[in-house]
């Protein structure tokens, strides 16, 4: 089921917006109507969903509506048309008692400038939401002080915003949507404040936060490559309509019209690739029934000087260099005596990026794993035929 | 420039003598009634208690509050207002001066939220201010004592309306001030519009509010000298004694009573104002 369903939503700024709406509705444009009416089309005739779990990204450029939408969205401005469905529930014409309870226990807001309360401590600013709630004083600090915990201020509970960095702060925002425990989170340029690495730092932290809990992620920015990195799906919003939405590689192969193309054009492809678009599978040594003379044989085979062990149930092990098996066997010794475990080990998901740093000082590939499951290995070459030639060709060249 | 003949004058006093007056005299006569017990309560509170305790009650408050150097200005203050042997007409007016403000923060606060919250009362409330405080005060002297006889009430009328339009604005202003993403923020997380004003809007428009409860004490002293020539007492009649008398010591004496006591009352305020 969709957690969010937005319905042809409209929103006109001006004093006579029923006016703007009956123009757009005879299909005058944005320029059209300002100039006729004086009215102003933020949002204009939008629609999507996000399914339950799911992190659906807003893109646009400064004055593309994306803000005001995600306001819609909780109803911090009144929609002048359309519908928003929260749980099959119409926000809009939700009267005022349902949609603070909505508000309260459905929806949850992180803000680009953190909206903080700067006349509260850290603890009181992130148990808010569970204050008006009517949460007593004791269960509310016992929430916050874990969540706190969780997004790793422990320790700043009572100091006041103004005495944390940015990075922080905006940890205490999102500490404070966290304890509200909503499903829907949404995020107005959360991250946009921040110095690129720490937005980075707080990327890589909501995406294992998802991993962990699932919510379901209305993210708003302006930045392309935040988009494809967080975003399940991406709708990119241009004067107020979204002209795409799709996942970050139809947008990126099919881009509907010119203004997408241009806007990903650019894009650093070393930032949506993961690891398990450019890994291949090598073969591996059984360690429970293969011995070192399988080992030198299967190294032998396919040219290559070193071979990746796993266990019965397929979890890594160690690496095994051709001079450590033929020693093995020369000496007699089991393999898990002369095998390396200290090889670089990355999860699936990581970005491209990311490896690149890895991949100079590696010795040896580099193990993908999941969960202890071993699912490939990544060489230097997997990486910069990735890099150059995106990820289907990557599975072809790679041997 | 004489187009038309405007009444004005006799309208209003028609106004008042034949309809205000008859039809609202006991209206009138009950705010009086009430009004004086307070003053009386509040002058009989600080004349009974000796003014040695009064005295150092306030000097280790403004230690507290304000530092050593104001509570030794107070110390010294104290001492020459007991000397020249005005200390019982510094409570009168002080107590007039509390009276009129704790009646102005009443009225005002609310109205200062009110406006904050509504621009159309915003826009009604700003002209009726405007009107309170450049309106000679020798003009609404006139109808409070009409309506309120003479003494310390309709002092404590003309005060009030005086001193009442900083507190109102700086309520109002306070409140407008308070971030916008911050209201947003509360608003988001289901904040009632009480919740909001009381736990978001009123603590961050503090700083504001306390300044417009000093001003408005500052204004209700200043309105103190005036109010005298309605039979107010305290030390503003003691200066206007002092001009009637031509005596250019008296006038000083208990001009300068004045000016210990305002600067007592402002870094009193001022010093609350910061430890909240």
């Amino acid at each position: 089921m969709n957690k969010i369903e937005v319905n042809h939503l409209t929103k006109i700024f001006g004093s006579r917006p029923k006016l703007g709406l009956e123009y757009l509705n005879n299909g005058e444009t944005k320029d059209d109507i300002l100039e006729k009416t004086g009215q102003t089309v933020g949002v204009n005739q939008v629609s999507f969903s996000v399914k339950s779990g799911e992190t659906f990204v807003i893109m646009g450029l400064s004055g593309s509506g994306k803000s005001t939408l995600i306001r819609l969205v909780n109803r911090l401005i009144e929609p002048t048309d359309g519908e928003v469905y929260i749980d099959g529930e119409d926000i809009k014409t939700m009267n005022h008692s349902g949609l603070i309870k909505t508000r309260r226990q459905k929806i949850a807001m992180v803000f680009q400038g953190f909206g903080l309360l700067p006349h509260r401590t850290v603890i009181n600013n992130v148990a808010y939401g569970l204050e008006l709630r009517g949460v007593n004083k004791e269960e509310r600090e016992r929430v916050a002080k874990k969540v706190i915990e969780d997004v790793g201020l422990s320790g700043h509970q009572n100091s006041y915003p103004e005495e944390l960095s940015g990075g922080m702060q905006q940890r205490v925002g999102l500490a404070r949507a966290l304890t509200n425990d909503s499903d829907i989170l949404l995020m107005d340029e959360a991250f946009s404040a921040l110095d690129p690495i720490i937005r980075k730092e707080m990327q890589d932290e909501l995406i294992q936060l998802q991993n962990k809990l699932g919510k379901t992620v209305l993210f708003i920015t302006h930045d392309l490559d935040e988009a494809l990195k967080l975003g399940d799906r991406i709708a990119v919003m241009k004067d107020g309509k979204i002209v795409q939405i799709g996942s970050a590689e139809e947008i990126l192969e099919n881009p509907v019209d010119d203004y997408v193309a241009t806007f990903v054009k650019d894009v650093n492809r070393s930032k949506i690739l993961e690891a398990s678009q450019v890994m291949h599978t090598p073969e591996v040594l059984h360690n429970y029934k293969d011995g070192p003379r399988v080992a030198v044989r299967k190294m032998e085979e396919v040219g290559a000087s070193s071979i990746f062990v796993v266990n019965k149930n397929n979890h890594f092990e160690g690496l095994l260099t051709i001079d450590n098996a033929i020693k093995a066997y020369n000496e007699q010794m089991p393999v898990e005596s002369v095998q390396i475990e200290d090889v670089h080990v990355v999860s699936s998901e990581t970005a491209l990026d990311d490896l690149i740093g890895m991949a100079i000082d590696a010795k040896y590939p580099i193990a993908v794993v999941n969960e202890g499951r071993f699912l490939g290995i990544i060489s230097r070459v997997s990486i910069l035929s990735g890099l150059v030639l995106g990820k289907k060709d990557a599975e072809e060249v790679a041997p | 420039m004489n187009y038309f003949e405007l009444p004005l004058e006799e309208w209003t006093n028609t106004f008042v003598y034949d309809w205000l007056l008859p039809q609202l005299g006991g209206f009138f006569d009950g705010i009086s009634a009430i009004l004086q017990s307070f003053v009386d309560i509040v002058t009989g509170m600080l004349t009974s208690i000796p003014p040695e305790v009064i005295a150092i009650t306030f000097i280790l408050l403004l230690w507290w509050l304000s530092g050593k150097g104001i509570a030794l200005f107070a110390f010294i203050g104290f001492l020459f207002i007991g000397s020249v042997d005005l200390w019982v007409e510094s409570m009168e007016t002080l107590s007039i001066v509390i009276v009129a403000t704790i009646v102005s923060i009443i009225i005002g606060i609310p109205t200062g939220i009110l406006g904050s919250k509504n621009n159309t009362v915003d826009k009604l409330i700003r002209p009726i201010l405007d009107f309170m405080q450049t309106l000679p005060i020798f003009v609404y002297l006139i109808p409070a004592i009409l309506l309120f006889g003479l003494g310390g009430v309709p002092a404590v009328i003309a005060t009030f309306v005086f001193a009442m339009p900083p507190a109102v604005r700086l309520t109002n202003l306070g409140i407008r001030q308070v971030s916008k993403e911050v209201v947003e923020a509360s608003t988001a997380f289901g904040s009632t519009s009480r919740q909001l004003l009381f736990k978001i809007q009123l603590p961050l428009a503090l700083p504001s509010i306390m300044t417009g409860i000093n001003q408005t004490i500052m204004l209700a002293l200043s309105m103190a000298v005036v109010a005298s020539m309605i039979g107010a007492p305290g030390l503003g009649s003691t200066v206007l004694t002092g001009i009637s008398q031509v005596n250019v010591g008296q006038g000083l004496t208990g001009g300068l009573a004045i000016v210990v006591l305002a600067i007592i009352l402002d870094r009193l305020t001022q010093g609350i104002g910061k430890k909240l």
